[in-house]
């Protein structure tokens, strides 16, 4: 076979991963509520065709639990980093263009969240929010901003020292109309890359923080859900409760990241060669 | 119309030694002032602070007896040495021609720039391509006065013959003011009709 480059694979991996997202989204909306209902007569089966997830102790087909669960951790997913990604341009921009104390102020808030482990925070954040879905996304994306918010505070420092930026400003052009037409062309690359590259991170610690009991309610069939459930029937063997559902989330985890590493190294080919 | 330094100071920060010191130049509308001297006498810093890049410590920049203004089109342009920094290496030089508004075709077209470069980003041309497009950048329409800081020094002869030819006629047409910073006495006593040797 040819070797594909690495902006072709992008471009491969990227069409893949939509589909799947796009899949997901559906089944989470199409799949009705009688297809995941308890079936005592059917409970703790083994994989097999007809469940090829196997079921749990309360006979609900796992493959649609899951398939559910995802659908509601790419939604978490998605808005918590988008919402993390903007906090992260504004507040670099901010920071960079803003006066010295306010680049202290948000340099230190910047050092205190990342300070505290993220899980820690997320759980206290959306604990004092009331749990759910509010709290899992506004618990995850005010955490997550911080190292992207650095990233494009420094980008925006070395771009101000451009000459190419003091130029425009003699040729009469205003702040705004530099920010808009030479900066934000450097900045929105990096802003994609650590977008994309958050995903993985928001979906782990939404599974997480509903694993320990403190994000969506246990009648949602998310994936940490499930897995804190089945973690009482691990020791009589029902080891498929844990194990598939867990490794496609890991699945789709790796996925996005492999996506967000290489358009990582497109956009600075310096770090490819490490 | 005068611009004019009056006892300028000037050093990067305080543990440097001053650059530039109790320094006054004055330079009229329509003349020609050669910048003269070797490596390190702060030829450069003069030139970006006539044109506004830095602030002096003490002293002052008049255009008219009025500081320069801070915002619009700055009537002192200042062409860099170096032009592959003074251009945004992600835009088209079609956009950075755009940025100074209206240009003139026949600066151009005199300059030599040819028309396939416009579709071209700057990493697709060299250093003396590039410059034509400083030099056409920095006579817009409202500039008075000129500054080149060594903009000649990495072109080879036809291309300065080329790019002072362009600039002499223009100033001279529109009146402007022409400062050029340069190592190159010859040059300097070809263009200008004043040198002043940072030495002395």
């Amino acid at each position: 076979m040819k070797k594909l480059n690495r902006r072709k694979k992008v471009i491969i991996w990227t069409v893949f991963l939509v589909l799947v997202f796009l899949c997901l989204y559906a089944c989470g909306i199409l799949i009705p509520e009688d297809v995941i209902a308890s079936d005592f007569l059917d409970a703790k089966h083994m994989p097999s065709w007809k469940h090829p997830f196997g079921t749990d102790a309360l006979g609900r087909d796992l493959f649609f639990r899951t398939l559910k669960g995802l659908s509601i951790s790419i939604t978490i997913g998605m808005i918590a980093s988008a919402i993390s990604a903007v906090i992260a341009i504004l507040v670099g921009i901010s920071v960079a263009v803003g006066s010295k104390p306010l680049d202290s102020l948000i340099n230190w808030l910047i050092d205190l969240v990342m300070g505290i482990p993220h899980t820690i925070l997320i759980l206290l954040i959306s604990f004092a929010l009331g749990r759910g879905l509010k709290g899992l996304i506004i618990g995850i994306a005010s955490t997550h901003w911080c190292s992207l918010a650095r990233v494009i505070r420094g980008e925006v420092l070395q771009l101000r020292s451009q000459p190419y930026i003091a130029i425009s400003r003699k040729l009469g052009k205003s702040s705004r109309w530099i920010l808009v037409h030479h900066m934000l062309p450097h900045l929105l690359p990096q802003f994609f890359v650590g977008l994309i590259l958050m995903f993985p991170h928001a979906i782990l610690h939404e599974a997480a923080i509903s694993f320990l009991g403190f994000g969506l309610p246990p009648e949602q069939s998310a994936i940490g859900i499930i897995l804190s459930e089945s973690m009482r029937y691990l020791s009589t063997g029902m080891w498929w409760t844990a194990v598939l559902p867990g490794l496609t989330l890991v699945c789709i985890v790796l996925l996005v990241d492999k996506i967000g590493e290489h358009l990582r190294k497109l956009i600075d080919p310096y770090s490819a060669q490490e | 119309m005068a611009l004019e330094a009056k006892n300028i100071y000037f050093r990067y920060n305080r543990k440097q030694a001053w650059i530039l010191q109790d320094r006054s130049i004055k330079i009229e509308k329509s003349q020609r002032l050669a910048i003269f001297a070797p490596s390190g006498y702060g030829k450069t810093t003069l030139a970006m602070l006539l044109a506004g890049y830095l602030k002096p410590i003490k002293g002052e920049i008049l255009l008219n007896n009025m500081p320069l203004p801070r915002k619009g089109i700055c009537p002192v342009q200042l062409i860099y040495q170096h032009p592959e920094m003074a251009i945004n290496p992600r835009w088209k030089l079609k956009r950075v021609l755009d940025e100074c508004g209206t240009y003139n075709a026949d600066i151009i077209d005199t300059l030599g720039i040819e028309p396939a470069w416009l579709d071209r980003f700057p990493a697709e041309l060299s250093g003396g391509e590039l410059q034509r497009f400083c030099v056409a950048r920095a006579l817009i329409s409202g500039a008075d006065f000129l500054i080149c800081d060594e903009i000649s020094t990495m072109l080879d002869v036809i291309t300065q013959a080329q790019i002072w030819n362009v600039i002499l006629r223009e100033t001279e047409r529109r009146n402007m003011g022409v400062i050029v910073v340069t190592h190159n006495r010859y040059l300097a006593d070809k263009i200008a009709n004043q040198t002043l040797d940072l030495t002395v």
